[in-house]
């Protein structure tokens, strides 16, 4: 390959790029419009997200309500709104936790090798192997059923597997020749770690974390439907989702309007990861 | 302060035991050399000989489980057991290297303005201005056209012999006393081989600095440096200056090595000769000459034990208690 022209990559050409890359455009309108769902439903809903009006309850869509009702004659435009809330804080925190502390383990694993990295394994290995269930039964148990304590389960569930992959592709970095080329440079394993390491896996994190963004979702919905998670009458999609359950074949679309807003928000967060990974890597970007 | 004659770099009875699955195995023993400012050495020797482990060795970037005896000094300071910390200040700054593989020896995420720049920040504590004003007059210098356009430019942007110039760049960064250069040509093509060597050779002239040279290549030994140490089996078999070892080889394995490099001008279905067997495992050396098994002078005091150095000429010693046989059987060296 004979050498091109080389340009400076200026912040305004990263956003034009970034406008340019399709399902990074497609992507964050799907975020945007989940997070502003959330942000909405602060000020204003349609209806009241929690009255409960039995006398119009399981109503077809119609001008009033957009979407119908649900079994307590709650309007379902009102509770995706306020449910949106719940989806993002239990993403958002979830992943946060699993992402923050399983990659800080995993990078201090793949630095130092050695027993420290025996012991994280092991580590990790142990909470595995706990169910996110479990662990938000013993968690209940102790702070009692609740959004926190769905969240800390989830969160906590998804951190051995943020130390797995960190650890699995910090260490093939580790063995390529510009560590080697780093440390002869004079650089200790902290900055590689932070200048050289994390750089060249963020791309894998970034999906890694859009993967679990969506599990996070869904065992939320799970461990609601247990009675652990979101406790009613707080909306949640995971809850929209499971109280429909028992009335499938009565009104079906129950299950579809929560449903389609679960598989939007992880879609938009696989788009967004997607085309992050993309203009984060300088050989992608140049191809686009 | 050090009388200007002494040693700027002085490996003595350096020795590596690394752990294997296989059992410890002496990847390096006995070696001893010393390296004056501004002197170039080269090491010459075929894959798993115990060339690149020296380099590392004197980087200290050997593995944990590396069992390092011997001295390494520096300017009479001792780096055998220098803690990482303090090690760092002497790579790239005192120390520093260039590697085999441009592909892969610079990072692909950072563009190479910043990868050379970055040694400067690092080591002599300018500012950013600065260090990115000298790396582009260092890019200059190593022959990358255009160096202040394309100091934003990634690695994946450049040839291979450009990227083999930057990595010269950043190794040169803060002027370094020895520049450890690790088979800088074996992935570039031959075109490029000599430019690259040319431009090494200039840079260590110009800024007076002492060159170790590693190579399987005789040629490229041969036209590049002053003195040269031959190692075989993780020990030197054959040491000195250039002239002198070219022109009267005194070790089978040094002779064996240059019957065996290629010829332009060769008769047409001539074989290239070779040295019979393979290197042997490092995990179980042989307690005597490890080029005994390979070596068509041998004599049962070879396998007793590993021989000492001893001098031919002066300043040039081998490691052979065949010698006078090897010499007379090619009488005046090979090299007619």
């Amino acid at each position: 390959m004979i050498a091109q022209a080389g340009t400076a990559p200026a912040p305004n050409a990263f956003w034009r790029r970034a406008l340019r890359h399709r399902s990074f455009v497609v992507g964050a309108l799907l975020c945007l419009l989940v997070l502003g769902a959330a942000l909405l439903s602060l000020v204003w809903t349609p209806w009241s997200a929690y009255e409960i009006d039995v006398a119009s309850k399981l109503r077809p869509p119609s001008s009033a309500h957009w979407l119908g009702t649900d079994v307590l004659g709650r309007d379902i435009v009102s509770l995706l709104l306020v449910g949106a809330r719940a989806t993002i804080l239990v993403g958002i925190i979830a992943v946060g936790i699993g992402l923050t502390c399983g990659v800080c383990l995993g990078l201090i694993a793949a630095a130092q090798r050695g027993w420290t990295e025996e012991v994280i394994m092991r580590f990790s290995d142990f909470t595995f192997a706990f169910p996110a269930v479990l662990s938000a039964i013993m968690l209940a148990a102790v702070i009692g059923p609740g959004m926190v304590t769905s969240i800390t389960a989830i969160g906590i569930f998804q951190i051995p597997v943020f130390v797995r992959v960190t650890r699995g592709s910090a260490g093939a970095i580790w063995a390529r020749e510009f560590i080697l080329a780093a440390r002869a440079a004079g650089k200790g394993r902290v900055r590689i770690t932070i200048e050289h390491v994390l750089p060249n896996i963020l791309s894998i994190l970034i999906v890694q974390a859009t993967i679990q963004f969506a599990l996070a979702i869904l065992a939320e919905a799970a461990l609601s439907y247990l009675g652990l998670g979101t406790q009613p009458p707080q909306p949640s999609w995971g809850r929209m989702l499971n109280d429909a359950q028992t009335l499938l074949f009565q009104s079906p679309s129950l299950a579809v309007y929560p449903g389609a807003a679960i598989a939007l928000a992880v879609l938009g967060l696989n788009l967004l990861g997607d085309g992050l990974r993309d203009l984060l890597d300088p050989r992608l970007a140049r191809q686009r | 302060m050090m009388a200007a004659d002494a040693p700027l770099l002085d490996v003595a009875d350096l020795g590596i035991q690394l752990t294997t699955s296989r059992g410890p195995a002496k990847a390096v023993r006995e070696v001893s050399f010393t390296l004056r400012r501004g002197e170039t050495l080269g090491i010459v020797g075929e894959s798993g000989c115990g060339k690149s482990i020296t380099a590392l060795a004197l980087l200290g970037l050997l593995p944990d489980s590396a069992d390092v005896s011997g001295s390494i000094r520096l300017d009479g300071r001792e780096l055998v057991g220098l803690a990482d910390a303090d090690y760092c200040k002497l790579r790239g700054n005192r120390i520093s290297m260039i590697f085999q593989e441009p592909m892969t020896a610079l990072n692909p995420m950072h563009t190479i303005g910043h990868q050379v720049a970055e040694p400067l920040l690092r080591h002599t504590g300018c500012s950013a201005t600065e260090a990115k004003r000298q790396a582009i007059a260092l890019l200059d210098r190593v022959g990358l056209p255009d160096p202040a356009r394309r100091y934003d430019a990634y690695p994946h942007q450049f040839s291979g012999g450009q990227r083999q110039r930057v990595t010269i760049a950043m190794a040169l960064a803060c002027s370094p006393d020895v520049l450890i250069a690790d088979e800088p040509t074996t992935a570039l093509d031959v075109t490029i081989q000599r430019q690259i060597l040319d431009l090494i050779a200039d840079l260590v002239a110009e800024r007076g600095m002492a060159m170790i040279l590693i190579s399987h290549d005789l040629g490229v030994i041969a036209e590049n440096v002053q003195r040269m140490i031959v190692m075989y089996g993780g020990t030197v078999v054959e040491s000195g200056t250039t002239d002198a070892v070219f022109s009267r080889m005194g070790h089978p394995y040094t002779q064996g090595l240059f019957r065996a490099r290629p010829r332009l001008g060769a008769r047409r279905g001539t074989r290239l000769a070779t040295i019979a067997g393979t290197v042997p495992e490092l995990a179980d050396l042989p307690a005597g000459c490890p080029f005994a098994d390979r070596c068509t002078l041998v004599v049962d005091a070879c396998r007793a034990a590993l021989p000492s150095l001893s001098e031919i000429g002066a300043g040039h010693g081998v490691r052979c208690i065949r010698t006078d046989a090897a010499l007379s059987r090619d009488p005046a060296g090979v090299i007619a």
